[in-house]
Order: C-alpha cells, then sequence, then structure tokens
C-alpha cells in the first residue's frame, strides 16, 4: 500500500509541477542556472566515462573474437552499436541519477529542513513549479550530453582499437558505418528523453517529501539514487521490448 | 484582525490542537505561548494555510480563509509576511536579492526600484554592508533582521514570527523582539509570534494566549500574566528563578 501512495503522491507532485507557473522573467533565470548546474555541469564527467567505456568496449570485443574469419570490422560496428544502444544512454543516465539525482534531491531536501520550502509557500509561491518545472526544462537538452557522450565512446573505441593493434583504422571506420540503421537512433532519443524526465523528477520527489534532518538528507539522496536508477532500468527495458524486439 | 473559531488539527488521530478560539488584534504583537510540544507551530501553520484544520474556521478580517480557493489564497498569503525560527533564508541568494525576492515574484517595479525599497527596509531593520554577503556569512541576529525585512517588504497585512529569537543571545533577542514590535505598530500589522521566551512575553505580549497539550487554556497581557492565579501559567511563568526572584520582590 506504502508503495502505491508514493506512486500516487509522485503524480499529483508532476500536476502541481506544470500548474500554477512562476513568473516568466524569474524561471527564465531558474532555468539558465540548472541548465548550468545540470547539463553544462555534467560534461566533464560524461566525457570521460564515455570515451573510456568505449574505449573498454572495443577491447573486449576484439579479445573476445580470436577467430580470423571473422571479419576485422566487426570491432568496430559492435563498439557503434553497444556505444549507441546502450552504454551512452543508459549506463550513462545511471551515472547521471548519481551526480545530477543526488545533487537535485540533497538541494531540496535542504531546502525542506531549513524550511525555505515553508517559505516559497507562505509567500504563495508554487513551490513545485518553481523548484522542478526549470529542472525538467533544462534535463531537455540531456540528448546534447548523450550525443557527446555516443561520440566520444566511439572516438574512445576507435583510439584504444587502433592505438592498441586490435584493428586498423580502415576496418574500424567501415565497421561503424556498416548496416547503420537510423531508427537506432530515434530509438536512444526515445529513451534519453524518457530518463531525462526520470532523471528530474524522482530525486526531486525524495527531497521535497523528506523528513528529518541533514542526516535524513543524506538517506534521501541515497534512496533517491536507487529509484531513479531503478526506474531507468526498468524504462530501458519496456522501451526497448516495444521499439526494438 | 485574525478570528479563529474553535479550530482542531489531528495528526494519525492524535489531536494536536483541540477546540482554539482567539482573536489576534491589528497593530498589535500577539503572543501565542506554551511549553515545546503544545501546538503553537501546529496552530500558526493552519493559521497560514500550510496544514488543513480538521474543523473550525479562519476569519481574516472577517473573510473565511479557504483553503480550496486557490486564487484566494494566493492573493492572501501575498498579504502574509513570515519569519521562520531558522530564518529560512534562501542560501543560494544574497542578502539584497533575498529581500528583493517577494518584490520580484509579485510586483512590477523596476530593478531599480525594487533595490531602492530593498534598501529602505534594510535601513528599517538596522543592517549595514550586507547587500552582497550570503547568508552563511552573516550572524544569527542579522538573520533574522533579514528575514524580518523579508517578510515586511511588500507591506504585508499579517505578519507572523516562529520563535524570533531563539539561538539569539538575550541581549540581541530583546532588540528583535521590539523591533518587531515597532513594525508591527509603524506598519499597522496584526503580528503573531509563537515563543516561549519569557522576556519576550514580558516586553512585547500586547496579547497572550497561553497553550498546554494543544488547548488555549488562558489569555491576557503581559500585566495580567504576572498576576494571575493559575497554576499552570504560573508554572510557566515562574519556572525561571529569575522570574521568581521578580515576583518575591513585588510582593515585598
Amino acid at each position: 500500500m506504502r508503495f502505491f501512495f508514493h506512486i500516487g503522491r509522485y503524480f499529483l507532485m508532476i500536476r502541481y509541477t506544470f500548474s500554477k507557473f512562476t513568473k516568466w522573467s524569474v524561471l527564465k533565470k531558474l532555468i539558465f542556472q540548472e541548465i548550468e548546474d545540470l547539463i553544462l555541469g555534467s560534461i566533464g564527467i560524461v566525457a570521460f566515462m564515455s570515451f573510456l567505456i568505449g574505449g573498454v568496449v572495443a577491447i573486449q570485443t576484439a579479445l573476445a573474437i580470436e577467430n580470423p574469419l571473422l571479419p576485422g570490422n566487426l570491432i568496430g560496428f559492435a563498439t557503434r552499436q553497444s556505444v549507441i544502444l546502450e552504454f551512452a544512454p543508459t549506463l550513462i543516465s545511471i551515472i547521471m541519477a548519481g551526480k545530477v539525482g543526488s545533487f537535485i534531491t540533497s538541494s531540496i531536501g535542504t531546502m525542506r529542513v531549513t524550511e525555505q520550502i515553508d517559505a516559497l509557500e507562505v509567500m504563495g509561491i508554487n513551490s513545485f513549479n518553481y523548484l522542478i518545472f526549470p529542472k525538467i526544462i533544462s534535463l531537455l537538452l540531456y540528448p546534447f550530453l548523450i550525443t557527446l557522450a555516443m561520440f566520444l565512446g566511439i572516438l574512445g573505441g576507435y583510439i584504444a582499437s587502433v592505438y592498441a593493434g586490435f584493428s586498423t583504422s580502415f576496418d574500424f571506420i567501415q565497421g561503424i558505418q556498416l548496416d547503420f540503421k537510423v531508427f537506432h537512433i530515434i530509438y536512444t532519443y526515445i529513451k534519453t528523453i524518457l530518463f531525462a524526465f526520470v532523471l528530474a523528477t524522482i530525486p526531486s520527489y525524495h527531497g521535497f517529501f523528506m523528513k528529518g534532518g541533514a542526516l535524513e538528507v543524506g538517506k534521501a539522496s541515497n534512496i533517491s539514487f536507487v529509484w531513479t536508477s531503478s526506474v531507468i532500468i526498468i524504462i530501458n527495458f519496456i522501451v526497448t521490448q516495444l521499439l526494438l524486439a | 484582525m485574525i478570528e479563529i473559531n474553535k479550530i482542531s488539527k489531528s495528526f494519525d488521530n492524535h489531536k494536536i490542537i483541540e477546540d482554539i478560539s482567539a482573536t489576534f488584534d491589528k497593530g498589535k504583537t500577539n503572543l501565542i505561548i506554551g511549553q515545546s510540544g503544545s501546538g503553537k507551530t501546529v496552530l500558526m501553520k493552519c493559521l497560514l494555510g500550510l496544514h488543513e484544520v480538521d474543523n473550525g474556521d479562519i476569519l481574516y478580517d472577517g473573510k473565511k480563509f479557504n483553503k480550496d480557493e486557490i486564487s484566494e489564497v494566493s492573493d492572501l498569503r501575498k498579504q502574509m509576511g513570515m519569519v521562520f525560527q531558522g530564518s529560512a533564508l534562501f542560501d543560494s541568494m544574497s542578502v539584497l536579492d533575498n529581500i528583493i525576492f517577494p518584490l520580484r515574484m509579485f510586483s512590477n517595479m523596476s530593478q531599480s526600484k525594487m533595490i531602492e525599497k530593498a534598501r529602505e527596509v534594510i535601513h528599517r531593520v538596522d543592517l549595514k554592508d550586507v547587500d552582497n554577503k550570503f547568508p552563511s556569512e552573516i550572524s544569527g541576529g542579522m538573520k533574522k533582521r533579514v528575514a524580518i525585512a523579508r517578510a515586511i517588504v511588500l507591506n504585508p497585512k499579517y505578519l507572523f514570527c516562529d520563535e524570533p529569537n531563539s539561538g539569539l543571545d538575550p541581549k540581541t533577542a530583546i532588540i528583535i523582539d521590539k523591533l518587531i514590535q515597532e513594525i508591527t505598530v509603524e506598519y499597522d500589522i496584526t503580528t503573531i509570534i509563537n515563543t516561549h521566551d519569557m522576556n519576550s512575553v514580558m516586553e512585547i505580549g500586547d496579547k497572550i494566549i497561553f497553550l498546554v497539550e494543544g488547548k488555549k487554556i488562558w489569555e491576557g497581557n503581559n500585566e495580567e500574566i504576572l498576576n494571575t492565579d493559575d497554576k499552570l501559567i504560573n508554572d510557566f511563568v515562574y519556572s525561571s528563578e529569575l522570574f521568581k526572584k521578580v515576583k518575591l520582590s513585588q510582593k515585598k
């Protein structure tokens, strides 16, 4: 029953987020601030992780295909498919659930503990819209991060396989061009948009409705990460089943 | 003026406040006193509409506060100022931005007019050279002054203060109490203060209601409270050695 209570309250929160809008001049500043905190502030970690993950995928693929009958472009092909379909959108989103999700939960949770949310409500401001809506809008730029992750993941795979001698530059590039389906990119962006919504709202929910003090803010961030990453995995499964199976 | 008629509030079938009726007068500092856990904060949150009452009515200047009428609540809240126990200043904003915030949200003033108005209230609460400082860079007493400045910047009709002098040294606490009282008279607002500080009661208690376990058991002012025979009131007032000595010296 408790689970359904949280589900219901989460959807009510979403409804309130899209009602009684804050003044546009204020909202605009908040959106730019969130873009800086959530998107621009994550470029470094996304670039670092995706470049190395791409490299690891390429090396592991190369080590797994020792059969000389297999074509040389298979490493490039496998790296592209793994990075575009799974590693860039899903794994990076789980990393973002830790980075961005914890940031959102702890910042909103601290506002709850220090009565800043009560202060907003007493002033007659819709605190859901004021705090959560700018996060949802700023995370509409999340596909930009995932595009960067896709590019850097494949680049990492290229550098790792070519410079470690697993593949030639020609074979790798031929591999990443092989049997390219535009729908795979569409599938990835559909997932990414859904993950972005989850990344903005589930951590906000855990921050908004937390009770207690500083210790509970830490606990809420922890629970928020578990739920956000779990929901990302579940959505990933459902979307893959619906669109690719 | 704010009137409450027989309001009650429960959490998980546990009554926190029960059948409280009172009138809070305009231009006066109205104090809600009682021990910790007596229901003061819940009563204030009910008045603010942060908690919905189980039964009873709340009337602001004769008009019923109906939480379901969102536009009415919104309009009413623009006439309310609140000073929270922990000041509740926005960490990410400078002192000046904290004070400008209500103006930015609810007025159509130009930026220069907003700054001018904010500086006016900063001057009124006796703050100097804090405009660009952040809440983490100023003292507890200064935070309370900033919170008061933010609460009065929209010229509210109702001012609520939840233990405004908690965590302050006695001298600063009295200064903050006096500041609230002066502002109440100057702006002619209905001020309600939650406190269990007896100095506040003596200094600024124009009207006092006393709560015990969620029930109102006494009402009066700061002179009457010293002379009442009510045992519960006396236990509360004279729990301090200082006030016992004052009473003894008065008797002598």
